[in-house]
């Protein structure tokens, strides 16, 4: 195996020598099997993913151009206790932010009390139309997906928060089935808490939060269509919910209530679980030329006929420009101190952070505000000079649509690429689910930059996924479980011998 | 359900079946070129094959003659053929893929592997080999395809409209069949018994697994007005045209429910004709006549269940 470099923190080694408490179980496996295998159990995965149909769509390209996100076979751990912190933290975060929606829309009292500038209000994913608006429960983002990061043993980031149509959980759910198809012998080993009630779970905070008085709501998934690229995920989890996946064109609005076209005519819809951007979800209020939406629908929700999930305007709150005021919304709103912290944020609108950072590109990751996906962003140290002098300049054009951090060493993980097995820089994004409770499940989406040295995870810069693995119950019972399974182990094979 | 769902899966079904009838054709076809003396020329082999799939106009735009290769490739690969077996499977895939919360995972699993699979037949010569294999490989798929939806899929809407699909297309299928051959094989009535009816004859009942259902039942010389009768009115012959209204008339009195549906009462209709009607009779007033009204009654009910169902025109 390939030596991770010294200045990062690796999940599964120490350093050279020591593995960390939570891989020994995992390392000794590892270490008796041989990589071949490994690469045939992830060409194995590959043919079952395809049947599957778990691809994404590349636009532009020709006819099949279907593809698979990579699949790594070696997990990610975690402990229970470093599970129940950064749990913690993410409930108490997506707990400020949808405060910080409600008030957003209604008193602004985060404004009034100077927490927050008023210059959001002008941000372009505000929604004036929402001002007013009353949602069930003041839930505005049901689904949250907080993307963190780590650098050291104790050091967690997060890296932004995804509240418009957080996507990657079925990839969640899917490695976890094909890892328990892979590798059954390291479930029987570890004691790995389970992902799969996540549908449940999600369907249970969607029926709570239908307009009150209605007895049995209907809850519908709105996707774009076969087309999207995350078509195979809005697929996956109506399926897993049992819910019917609607496209704009079988739904209609008619006196105040949204309806779909079934076979034995029109049927009342209460819960729009959506995964079509706000721009394209009513083309009477937003993008007039959306063919994906659904006219007047904006009207019934705005009238409390139907929820939305996510609410309309919660990308004012995820944005990177409002990023770095959730430490203080926390504190506003909760009265308590952020269990997790921001990355270091230099904001380019103001003239001491904008000098700085125009002298130290060179070490710096610049992001677009109101960007995504990764395009909009330049990672100084992995940058040409001449890549950094074009931003200069886009930069010095409009400042204040930029945000800066240091280049935070990304923990990695051990990953199977052509070389052996190396280590690769991961993140994590699990998803927080806020209904009549504020939960999510113990698992995330781990993504993994399969590139050497690469700091990008996205899937559309080359991203791979990886399982991620909580496990429950304290070390000392595992270890424990260990030593009593291989005593067992070794008792059997001396059965077996006998019986020989 | 959803009316657009129903729709996919409709049409995926359909497709399927179309796939796999088109298969059916062009195998036996081939079978035929095989015996000696079989046809007086190459087009007057090959050009039933064309007009059994009812595209012998789009065909004449694009080809210049009714040779093995090009009816061949027409047929099976042409991907500007709408019904050839490509542009079939490609398209029971699409609407699949649509769909695919509205059926079991093994339904879409065996749809999406079929259609993995049909990348190895792709560039193949099939007038040099290989025809064979890949007809049986077409069949071999729409059966497994209608084993997984009855084998793990719930009795609900959803199944009722793929049977739908398989029966509607199936139905039409079998009387374009019968119409060509009969049609095109009456002319030689007064050899009738001769080696080449013989064969003309078993290839029809081949070309619908029915060669030895014949025989069973016959236990006698292939005539043709027996195998009409089999392909008719035998509700016991799987691919029949009463076998296939056995199917349809439930699947509609239950989608209908309490609504009264005139695709309702013209499946009922057809199915009363061939459920109460009598060879000598349809003989008598023409088979050609018989099933060109069959083969309109059947396009006509398409487009109503396709009305009533599929499009939801909301008023």
């Amino acid at each position: 195996m390939q030596k991770s470099a010294p200045q990062f923190f690796d999940e599964m080694q120490l350093d050279d020598s020591a593995v960390r408490d939570i891989y020994s179980a995992y390392n000794s496996w590892l270490q008796n099997v041989p990589h071949q295998q490994l690469a045939t159990k992830r060409a194995e995965a590959e043919v079952l993913f395809r049947r599957v149909g778990i691809t994404f769509n590349v636009y532009g390209e020709e006819d099949g151009a279907e593809r698979l996100i990579p699949f790594d076979v070696i997990p990610r751990l975690l402990s229970a206790k470093e599970w129940a912190q950064l749990s913690a933290g993410a409930i108490q975060r997506v707990r400020a932010l949808n405060m910080f929606l409600h008030d957003i829309y209604h008193k602004q009292e985060i404004i009034k009390a100077g927490i927050v500038p008023a210059s959001i209000l002008a941000n372009s994913q505000y929604r004036p139309e929402m001002f007013g608006v009353d949602v069930p429960n003041q839930i505005y983002a049901h689904i949250a997906g907080i993307d963190l990061v780590r650098t050291s043993e104790s050091q967690f980031y997060v890296l932004e928060d995804n509240l418009r149509t957080p996507s990657g959980v079925s990839y969640m759910l899917e490695d976890r089935k094909m890892m328990m198809r892979l590798f059954p012998e390291l479930f029987r080993r570890y004691s790995i808490a389970p992902v799969e009630h996540y549908p449940q779970v999600l369907l249970n905070n969607l029926r709570a939060v239908a307009q009150s008085g209605v007895q049995d709501p209907t809850v519908v998934l709105l996707s774009p269509g076969a087309y999207n690229s995350a078509y195979f995920e809005h697929a996956f989890i109506a399926q897993q919910m049992g819910i019917e996946l609607v496209e704009g064109q079988d739904l209609f609005v008619r006196n105040n209530a949204v309806y779909m076209r079934t076979t034995q005519g029109p049927q009342r819809v209460d819960v729009i679980y959506r995964r079509i951007d706000d721009d394209y979800l009513d083309p009477l209020v937003f993008n007039a030329n959306s063919m994906l939406g659904v006219p007047g629908l904006l009207s019934v929700y705005r009238n409390g006929g139907v929820t939305l999930a996510n609410a309309v305007g919660t990308g004012v709150a995820d944005d990177k420009a409002t990023y770095i005021y959730v430490p203080a919304m926390i504190k506003f709103y909760l009265g308590e101190e952020p269990l997790l912290e921001n990355v270091p944020t230099f904001e380019l609108s103001k003239q001491d952070d904008l000098q700085y950072v125009l002298a130290h590109l060179n070490e710096l990751v610049v992001k677009e505000v109101q960007g995504s996906g990764g395009y909009g962003m330049l990672v100084g140290p992995a940058a040409s000079k001449k890549e950094i002098e074009e931003f200069r300049i886009r930069i010095l054009s409009r400042p204040s649509s930029y945000i800066a951090q240091p280049t935070l060493a990304l923990s990695t993980c051990p990953t199977l690429v052509e070389k052996g097995i190396a280590p690769r820089h991961v993140d994590l994004r699990p998803f927080v689910l806020s209904g009549k409770t504020v939960t999510l499940v113990p698992g995330a989406l781990c993504r993994v930059a399969l590139k050497e040295g690469s700091l990008v995870v996205n899937s559309s810069q080359g991203g791979g996924t990886k399982d991620t693995w909580v496990l429950e119950g304290e070390l000392e019972n595992l270890t424990q479980q260990v030593t009593e399974i291989k005593k067992t182990r070794a008792k059997n094979t001396t059965v077996e011998e006998q019986v020989c | 359900m959803l009316s657009r769902t129903a729709d996919h899966l409709y049409w995926m079904a359909r497709s399927i079946e179309r796939a796999e009838n088109m298969a059916r054709v062009l195998d036996v076809t081939y079978n035929m070129s095989l015996v000696p003396n079989a046809a007086e020329s190459e087009a007057g082999l090959w050009l039933p094959a064309l007009e059994i799939s009812g595209n012998v106009e789009a065909y004449e735009r694009d080809y210049e003659e009714y040779s093995a290769t090009d009816v061949i490739h027409y047929l099976a690969m042409d991907m500007n053929n709408p019904s050839s077996i490509y542009s079939a499977l490609r398209s029971a895939r699409e609407n699949a893929r649509a769909v695919r919360v509205a059926m079991t995972s093994e339904t879409w699993e065996n749809i999406n592997t079929l259609w993995l699979e049909f990348g190895q037949f792709t560039g193949q010569d099939f007038t040099k080999s290989g025809l064979r294999e890949f007809c049986d490989w077409v069949k071999a798929r729409s059966h497994l395809f209608r084993g997984v939806c009855f084998g793990t899929m719930l009795r609900d809407d959803a199944f009722s409209f793929v049977r739908l699909g398989t029966f509607i297309e199936r139905a039409d299928n079998t009387a374009r069949l019968l119409d060509v051959k009969y049609h095109l094989l009456l002319p030689s009535q007064e050899e009738v018994g001769g080696a080449v009816d013989y064969y003309e004859w078993s290839a029809v009942l081949h070309s619908v697994s029915a060669f030895h259902a014949y025989q069973k039942i016959f236990s006698d010389t292939i005539v043709p007005w027996r195998v009409a009768e089999l392909l008719v009115l035998r509700c016991d012959m799987p691919r029949s045209l009463h076998a296939c209204f056995d199917e349809i008339t439930p699947i509609l009195e239950q989608l209908s429910g309490v609504r009264s549906s005139e695709s309702r009462r013209l499946a009922g209709e057809l199915h009363a004709k061939l459920h109460y009607g009598q060879m000598n009779d349809i003989f008598q007033n023409g088979l050609h006549e018989f099933l060109s009204v069959f083969i309109e009654s059947n396009n006509l009910l398409g487009s109503e269940i396709q009305r009533t169902f599929l499009n939801a025109a909301v008023n």
